[in-house]
């Protein structure tokens, strides 16, 4: 285990930002931590970066107490905050080398990692450009290829996505699963975005209100819903297809809803055309077929009863209604 | 100690002096209207020898006025901590397996040096609009002074830059600050010349001792003997040095 984290305590005069929580983190791994905008994620992450030190409990990572010997963490792990933290006034190149020389970092040796730095988050042609001239998203490409310039066991990145465009944040999420395979390196990811967690994360740990609320895959938090939902618009003998479909193994669940028939199974695509020829058999008219797949925002949901939107406040709450109205 | 760490917080402010050259000009503004306005204005109304100081009122108020500079651009580098804060660098920093005295003394090399740069160009502006430097054995003390100002006044600006958070606070405090200190030092008219009370404030502040120190390096006379002018300026950039360490470990970077 490269992090454990052990009955982790941090309060803020009343606030009880982060609750006790414990989880433990395997080398190699992308790990996410995922809750709506205060939930305690950045508050975590700045006890287990040794900015910030916990009311009560402690952690390890890297095998060195966060506590007692912050130095040898603080030479383990890199970091992305979630506000930009490079030096407008210098250069792409020089805000590289001076975290090169800050982490002890030779001159030969620093010359070489610095070239690979900017291959790897393609910004070699703005290597020479003052950062103020960067965008958004070339500073947190920066950001990133700077936290792996002293090659960390462990780089910890602060809602890395947060304010990008849609399509930056696709190319945040690629350099992400990129450094994951290329570098071998622990990634500690928070986010309150759910997809981001979905698509990048090994394992999820949801954080509500100071607290871990689940934690595992995100395939086997969905899998923990029940499976997928298959639903069936007909117009007549919804009943006799219902008698018949309460025979079959695979069903787990069967509910009806404005001339909707609901099943729930497992691995939805792959029943669908038995489902198909059932129906075909009695012939009964199917008009449309839906599946809907447990996302982890369901799984969110289930266990805190919102939604993550409620909280972060950040759109797509159309998005999000339609969606619940499908479970 | 954090060798690198000093290194590259010293190199950052070099760096950041020489690219930013509006501020270089606004900075040396202000003391050439100083130099020429009461050089000029006031020292033609002026008598020193009243007083039984030699030399024209423009070779006593050069140093008064690099030492004016000197406070100011020092005072203003201690804001450097606030927007670091602001803009995120002071994480990056703190984060970094160094010590927070190695980081707080990289800052204050880095300031100090671009102070003394732009004392020297004072210098050269005053030398050619009449100012004469006395060269003795004790001209070089002048970078010795300079450097010495700059230092306490850093820290002291440090010290304010990590216990208030906010930039109208710090501005609010510096500008209170300050101007008393400008004013009640030797640095524009001889101490002698002010009641008994003031008197004892201006012993008390560290730009008396500075000021008259490069006034004995660059014209060859002061109020005081040169090593008690260096020994204040020692024990001042001491004191407030260690509290800049002290109130640095305590900045909230959260």
């Amino acid at each position: 285990m490269i992090i454990e984290v052990k009955k982790l305590e941090k309060e803020f005069g009343t606030l009880r930002a982060v609750n006790n929580i414990s989880f433990n983190v395997k080398e190699g791994e992308i790990f996410g931590l995922l809750g709506p905008n205060g939930a305690g994620k950045t508050t975590t992450v700045k006890m287990l970066t040794t900015l910030v030190k916990p009311t009560k409990g402690t952690a390890t990572v890297a095998g060195y107490d966060i506590i007692k010997d912050s130095n040898n963490v603080r030479k383990s792990i890199g970091i992305v905050f979630q506000d930009p933290s490079l030096d407008d006034e210098l250069t792409g190149r020089e805000n590289l080398e001076f975290h090169a020389i800050l982490y002890n970092i030779g001159k030969k040796e620093r010359k070489k990692r610095i070239q690979e730095a900017f291959k790897l988050v393609e910004l070699e042609d703005k290597a020479d450009v003052l950062v103020k001239n960067y965008s958004g998203g070339m500073k947190r490409r920066l950001e990133i290829g700077r936290g792996l310039l002293h090659e960390p066991k462990v780089l910890f990145l602060d809602e890395p996505t947060v304010g990008l465009d849609p399509q930056t944040r696709r190319h945040i999420w690629d350099y992400i699963q990129k450094l994951s395979k290329e570098k071998k390196v622990t990634l500690i990811l928070t986010t309150h975005y759910i997809e981001e967690a979905d698509y990048l994360c090994n394992r999820v740990a949801f954080i509500d209100h100071g607290k871990i609320v689940a934690l595992d895959t995100p395939k086997v938090l969905k899998d923990k819903l029940g499976g997928d939902v298959v639903s069936l618009q007909i117009n007549s003998g919804i009943e006799r297809l219902k008698s018949e479909f309460r025979k079959k193994k695979y069903v787990k669940t069967i509910s009806n809803r404005d001339g909707f028939l609901e099943l729930t199974v497992d691995e939805g695509e792959k029943k669908i055309p038995e489902i198909m020829a059932t129906a075909q058999k009695l012939g009964i008219e199917v008009s449309s077929v839906n599946l809907h797949k447990p996302s982890l925002e369901d799984v969110y949901i289930y266990y805190t009863g919102k939604t993550i939107r409620d909280e972060g406040g950040e759109g797509w709450k159309g998005m999000m209604r339609s969606r619940m109205r499908q479970r | 100690m954090d060798t690198n760490a000093i290194y590259v917080l010293w190199l950052r402010d070099v760096k950041r002096f020489f690219r930013a050259k509006s501020r270089i000009i606004g900075t040396l503004l202000m003391p050439v209207f100083f130099l020429i306005g009461l050089g000029f204005g006031l020292g033609s109304i002026v008598n020193l020898s009243v007083l039984g100081i030699s030399g024209n009122y423009l070779d006593f108020i050069v140093p008064g006025i690099i030492g004016m500079s000197l406070l100011f651009i020092s005072i203003f580098t201690g804001s450097s901590v606030l927007w670091d804060r602001q803009f995120g660098f002071l994480k990056e920093i703190m984060v970094t397996p160094n010590s927070r005295v190695s980081i707080v003394i990289g800052r204050i090399f880095g300031g100090a040096t671009s102070a003394l740069l732009q004392s020297l160009v004072i210098i050269v502006i005053a030398l050619l609009i009449g100012f004469s430097v006395h060269l003795s054995l004790m001209t070089p003390l002048f970078i010795v002074f300079a450097l010495l100002i700059a230092t306490t006044f850093i820290s002291l600006g440090l010290i304010f830059g990590s216990i208030i958070s906010d930039f109208q606070g710090f501005q609010l405090v510096t500008s209170f600050l300050t101007f008393p200190l400008f004013f009640l030092s030797n640095s524009i008219f001889p101490i002698t010349t002010l009641p008994k009370y003031v008197q004892y404030v201006m012993y008390l502040n560290p730009l008396t001792y500075g000021v008259d120190g490069m006034r004995i390096a660059l014209t060859g006379s002061g109020m005081f003997p040169v090593w008690i002018d260096l020994l204040a300026l020692v024990v001042s950039t001491l004191i407030f040095g260690s509290i800049a360490v002290y109130a640095f470990k305590k900045v909230d970077v959260g």
